[in-house]
Order: structure tokens, then C-alpha cells, then sequence
């Protein structure tokens, strides 16, 4: 019964970490090629969701949604570049941080406006209904298979793309030593659009995959985003395999924590005192991880190549 | 540079005094109410206070400053669950508390710079979050609600509203004060310094890394008091004090105020609460109006309100 429950938090870590990965993995170019800090990042998650909802209201159609969630999402991306923080790449950080907090103020808002706060859902496909049974009578939904699937089919095109591509070439280059890439010619602008679209197109996609498992609801996108910062901290910033490393273990950690930390402290702790303990102790383990790589590479695990 | 002195003195003693007129006019105006309005102003001056001394002299932009002040408004609240009422030992303990909160997570986030001190200091924030929400013994998610205010010497002084006001008042001018005199010691001078040029800093032989961390933890016990004050202010403590959105309204009072005057902190903090108020009575979802908003302040205003107060072309 143990190793079944073992087996299926595993899933469930492997689940938020493809998540958290698909959300970072755009920040972390953002960062790496523009020294941007984009707070709004996890808003355009919640967007994807919220598009997912209205499209499967429209078309019925889990995949249609699909296509049709990442086009949108990939245009609000390249509008609110315009709009907003392409006039933000020259100024300090704060004011990056500022200027992205009022998006996410006025999106977040919006969105209430818009599709109401009460939470939101909307089924995946029916191909992938039903679960794969562990054990007797239980079993793990194919839907959440299917997430960790797309999730890791996602990185490993986006490792193939970054590493064996000349846009690739360019996105390392502009993360390793982005003065020296505009120096030689390239428009690293252009580049950065192209970055940040994808980005946010990545973020959606997590959004429109996890609407059918969480509700979808104004600020859902804030605490991913936060876990997606811890993630790059840690992977080290302008690194996709840093992100991807750090992001399965940052779900792995968290999901793992939450479901046996209690356990574990009740071996050596009063069964009462281990139920205050252990669940405060669970959602502090992310970030004493993070504390502890911190300690020793300042820089994170996989720093990108020239930057110290 | 003495102008500039006089000129932070010469503000700070008209805020004050018109803080100190408020609760007279507006009980002979009929808006009792401002009373306790302008204290929650008051506790927020105070936080943005300790914010300004690591963000606008330091330039250390620190996301998670309202853990804080979750941290001290704890320390109150679960003090007084246990039945420790007496705010000389728990304001204190308040200010121990974040300021140990702030020495250790300072110890680490100070390690790095830029872009990674933002996002650590922002996770470390939402880390004092999420332990909040998870203390069930202490209300979880829903938050605690404390039976009363603490006691001063055993007496229930802070219970009247208007003592409690000129109390906050006192706090605040206390931290100014405080805060006014960091700023201009040999220390206040070397956390400059290092803003402006780290590594020449280190090199005339002052550790750059020992100051910000004290400056650091003098900020967060300076927040931890606000803290304390604003549990007592609402009788209530919850997580959501800690949120990271607390956070950057912090942020957003100090730079709207002006950074690194002090004043401007406090100009921010009652211009920001204002504002919110203002933009609350038009709609419920005014964020949909300060967002755009606050990105154009950004875009067009830096330097904030107290840029209007300094000479012409003038900078620091």
C-alpha cells in the first residue's frame, strides 16, 4: 500500500514539475537573453486557462482548445510585449518589477471582470478518461499521464530547438553575453520577441493542460509563478536544463513533502504535535532547498555558459 | 547637502503635526472614523519606512518585506492566544522575531545580487506565507482573531481609540527619527556607498556584504513593529499580511513617495492608501484602473512626490 501511494505521489511530483517547468522554462530565456524580470509570467498561465475555458465553451472540443488557447495566448503575449514591457528592457530592475506588477493588477482584475471570480473548470478529452488501474480499485487518471507526457514531449522539443537550431544558437548566445551578440549584428530585439512569445505561448499551454485538474480562477497564476522563481534559482538563470532539473525537483520535494512529512515526524514526534508540525515543515522544504543550492552555488546549479 | 537635511526636517514636522491635528478635526468634523483611518496610514509609514532605508538608500529591492510584517503581527497575535497581553514584552518580541527572520533569510538572499535577490527574497516571502497558512493551531488560512489590544504596564490603554492613534504616532516618529539618524551615521554612509559602488567599497575596506546585513535586519525589526502595531490595529492577524502583493504595495508607497528621502516613504504610504481608497469608492475592481496606472508612474514619473520638493535638476 506504501510503495502504491509512494508510486503515485511520484506521479503526482512529476505532474506540477512538467508544469512548473513549462512556466520557467520562458522565464528563463526572458531573463537570460533580456536581464528582464517579468513578474506577469504567471498571468499569462492563468490566461491560458481562462482562454481554454471560453474556447471549450465555443468549440466543445478538448483539442480545438487547445490550438486555438496557445494561438491567443501567443498574440496577448506579443501585445503586451508592445505595449508594455518592451519600453521596460533599459530601465533597472525595479522598475521591471514595478511595470509587470500592474499587469498582473490589472489582468488578474480583469479577468474577475471578465469571467466572474467564482472558480472555473472544464473537462479534458474523452480519449483520455478513465485511469490506468495500480492497484485494485484504484487507479491513476491517463489525463495526468497524458500532462506529464506532453510536459516532458514539450522540453524535449524545446532542447532540441535551443540546442540544435540556429534561433537556438542565437537564444545561448544572447544568454551567455547578450552585448556582444548585438555587437556581431544580431537583432537581439527581434530575438527577444521571439523569445518572449514563446514564453508566454509555453506559460498557456501549462495553463490550458492543468485547467481540466485545478480550478481555474483569478490569481491561480501567482503562485506558480513564484514556484517557477524558486525553480529558476535554482537551475540557474537562462538555463532550460537547469530549469528542467530544478523543476522535477522542486514537484518531486513539494508533492513528496506534503504527503509524508506528518508521517515522518510521526515517527519521533506525538501524533498531534506531527499534524502542526509536519504540514508547516512540508511547505517550507522548496525553499530551504532553494536556500541550501544557494549556499553553494550562488548562481544555481547550471549557470548559463559566460555568466558569473 | 544640509538643504536637503533641513528640507526632510522641515516636511517630516508638518506630516507630524498634521497627523497630530487629525483626530481633533475630524471628531469636530463628524468623521470619527478618519481616526482610525489615518492610524492604518500611519502603521504603513512605518513599513515603508524600514522599506526605504534597504530599498532607496541600499538599493536592495526586497519583494518579501511583508513577511515582516506578518511575522511581528504573529508574534502578537500568538502571545496573546498563550495570554501574554503586555505589549512592552511582545512588541519587542515582535521586533526580535522578524528581525531573527530577517538575519537569517538576509544571510542567504545577501549572497546574491540583482535579479536573483528580487526572486529569493520573493520566495522567501511566500514561504513565511505559506508556514502562516499552515498553523492550524493559530487559525491556518483563516487567520486568528485577537480578543483586544495589548497592554501598556498592565493597562488597557491602547483599548481607547484615540490613545492608540497618538501611540501609532509616537512609533512613527520614533522610526523617522530613528531612521533619519541610520541614514546619516557613518554606517547610513557606507550602505550609500555600496549602492553606488560596490567593489570600491570593498576596496577602501569596508565589507559591503556585514552592513547590508545589518542594515537588512534593522529594516526588518522596524517592520516587525509595524507589524505588532497593525495586529493590534485590526485585533486580527491572517496570512494574507504576508502576501506577496502586501509586498509590492510596499514597494509601489516607497517609489510612488520618492526613494532614499525617508519622507517620501511616508508621503507614499498615505498617497498610495488614498489613491486606493479614491479608486475603491469609483469601483470594486479599481486594480483594473491602478495597474495602467501604475505603469505609467513608472514610465513618466519616476523620482515620485518628492521629487516636487527638491530644487531643480537636483538628484540624491
Amino acid at each position: 500500500m506504501t510503495g502504491t501511494l509512494f508510486a503515485v505521489q511520484v506521479l503526482n511530483g512529476l505532474q506540477l514539475g512538467v508544469l512548473l517547468f513549462l512556466v520557467a522554462a520562458g522565464l528563463t530565456l526572458v531573463f537570460g537573453v533580456m536581464d528582464f524580470i517579468n513578474l506577469a509570467h504567471g498571468v499569462q498561465y492563468m490566461l491560458g486557462a481562462y482562454l481554454a475555458v471560453t474556447f471549450y465553451g465555443l468549440t466543445g472540443n478538448f483539442f480545438a482548445t487547445v490550438v486555438l488557447a496557445l494561438a491567443a495566448a501567443l498574440v496577448l503575449g506579443l501585445v503586451l510585449e508592445m505595449l508594455v514591457f518592451r519600453h521596460f528592457y533599459d530601465r533597472d530592475h525595479l522598475d521591471q518589477v514595478l511595470a509587470t506588477f500592474g499587469v498582473i493588477l490589472f489582468l488578474n482584475e480583469g479577468v474577475r471582470i471578465v469571467w466572474g471570480a467564482a472558480p472555473l473548470s472544464y473537462p479534458g478529452p474523452d480519449i483520455l478518461d478513465g485511469a490506468i488501474p495500480i492497484m485494485e480499485g484504484f487507479g491513476y487518471p491517463i489525463y495526468r499521464i497524458a500532462l506529464i507526457v506532453a510536459g516532458l514531449a514539450c522540453a524535449l522539443g524545446l532542447w532540441l530547438v535551443v540546442t540544435r537550431t540556429r534561433v537556438g544558437m542565437l537564444i545561448r548566445a544572447g544568454a551567455a553575453n547578450p552585448a556582444m551578440l548585438s555587437a556581431l549584428g544580431v537583432d537581439v530585439r527581434r530575438l527577444f520577441m521571439i523569445v518572449f512569445g514563446f514564453g508566454a505561448m509555453l506559460a498557456g499551454f501549462a495553463g490550458v493542460m492543468a485547467g481540466p485538474i485545478f480550478s481555474v480562477e483569478p490569481g491561480m497564476g501567482d503562485g506558480v509563478l513564484i514556484l517557477a522563481f524558486v525553480v529558476i534559482v535554482i537551475g540557474g538563470i537562462g538555463s532550460i536544463r537547469g530549469a528542467f532539473l530544478a523543476a522535477l525537483l522542486v514537484g518531486l520535494v513539494d508533492t513528496l513533502g506534503r504527503s509524508f512529512m506528518t508521517d515522518i515526524f510521526k515517527l519521533f514526534l506525538e501524533p498531534s504535535a506531527a499534524n502542526q508540525v509536519g504540514p508547516a515543515i512540508a511547505s517550507m522544504l522548496i525553499y530551504v532547498l532553494m536556500a541550501g543550492v544557494l549556499f553553494f552555488r550562488p548562481t544555481g546549479l547550471f549557470p548559463a555558459a559566460g555568466r558569473s | 547637502m544640509s538643504e536637503n537635511l533641513t528640507r526632510g526636517w522641515v516636511i517630516a514636522a508638518v506630516l507630524l503635526l498634521a497627523f497630530a491635528a487629525l483626530p481633533p478635526l475630524a471628531e469636530a468634523t463628524g468623521h470619527s472614523y478618519l481616526t482610525v483611518v489615518a492610524s492604518r496610514v500611519m502603521i504603513y509609514a512605518i513599513a515603508a519606512l524600514s522599506l526605504d532605508l534597504i530599498l532607496g538608500y541600499g538599493a536592495m529591492v526586497s519583494f518579501g518585506h511583508a513577511a515582516f510584517i506578518g511575522i511581528g503581527a504573529y508574534a502578537v497575535g500568538i502571545s496573546a492566544e498563550h495570554g501574554l497581553w503586555e505589549g512592552t514584552l511582545t512588541f519587542p518580541l515582535a521586533m526580535a522575531a522578524a528581525g531573527l527572520f530577517a538575519l537569517v533569510t538576509g544571510a542567504i538572499s545577501l549572497r546574491t545580487r540583482g535579479v536573483y535577490f528580487i526572486m529569493i527574497t520573493l520566495a522567501f516571502g511566500q514561504m513565511a506565507y505559506y508556514t502562516a497558512s499552515s498553523l492550524s493551531a493559530y487559525g491556518g488560512d483563516d487567520g486568528l482573531t485577537i480578543w483586544g489590544r495589548s497592554e501598556l504596564f498592565a493597562s488597557p490603554l491602547l483599548e481607547n481609540e484615540w490613545s492608540f492613534y497618538f501611540f501609532v504616532l509616537a512609533c512613527l516618529s520614533l522610526c523617522w527619527w530613528f531612521a533619519s539618524r541610520v541614514v546619516g551615521s557613518r554606517f547610513g554612509r557606507v550602505i550609500a556607498g555600496v549602492r553606488e559602488n560596490r567593489a570600491r567599497m570593498a576596496a577602501i575596506g569596508f565589507d559591503p556584504y556585514r552592513h547590508q546585513l545589518v542594515a537588512y535586519v534593522i529594516s526588518g525589526m522596524i517592520a516587525g513593529l509595524a507589524g505588532a502595531l497593525l495586529a493590534n490595529h485590526s485585533e486580527f492577524v491572517s496570512p494574507a499580511y504576508m502576501s506577496w502583493q502586501r509586498s509590492g504595495d510596499l514597494i509601489i508607497m516607497v517609489v510612488l513617495g520618492g526613494m532614499g528621502t525617508l519622507y517620501g516613504a511616508v508621503l507614499g504610504a498615505v498617497a498610495y492608501l488614498a489613491l486606493e481608497d479614491v479608486l475603491a469608492g469609483f469601483t470594486e475592481h479599481w486594480r483594473v484602473i491602478f495597474g495602467p496606472l501604475l505603469i505609467l508612474i513608472v514610465l513618466y514619473a519616476r523620482g515620485g512626490i518628492a521629487r516636487a520638493f527638491r530644487g531643480e535638476g537636483r538628484d540624491g
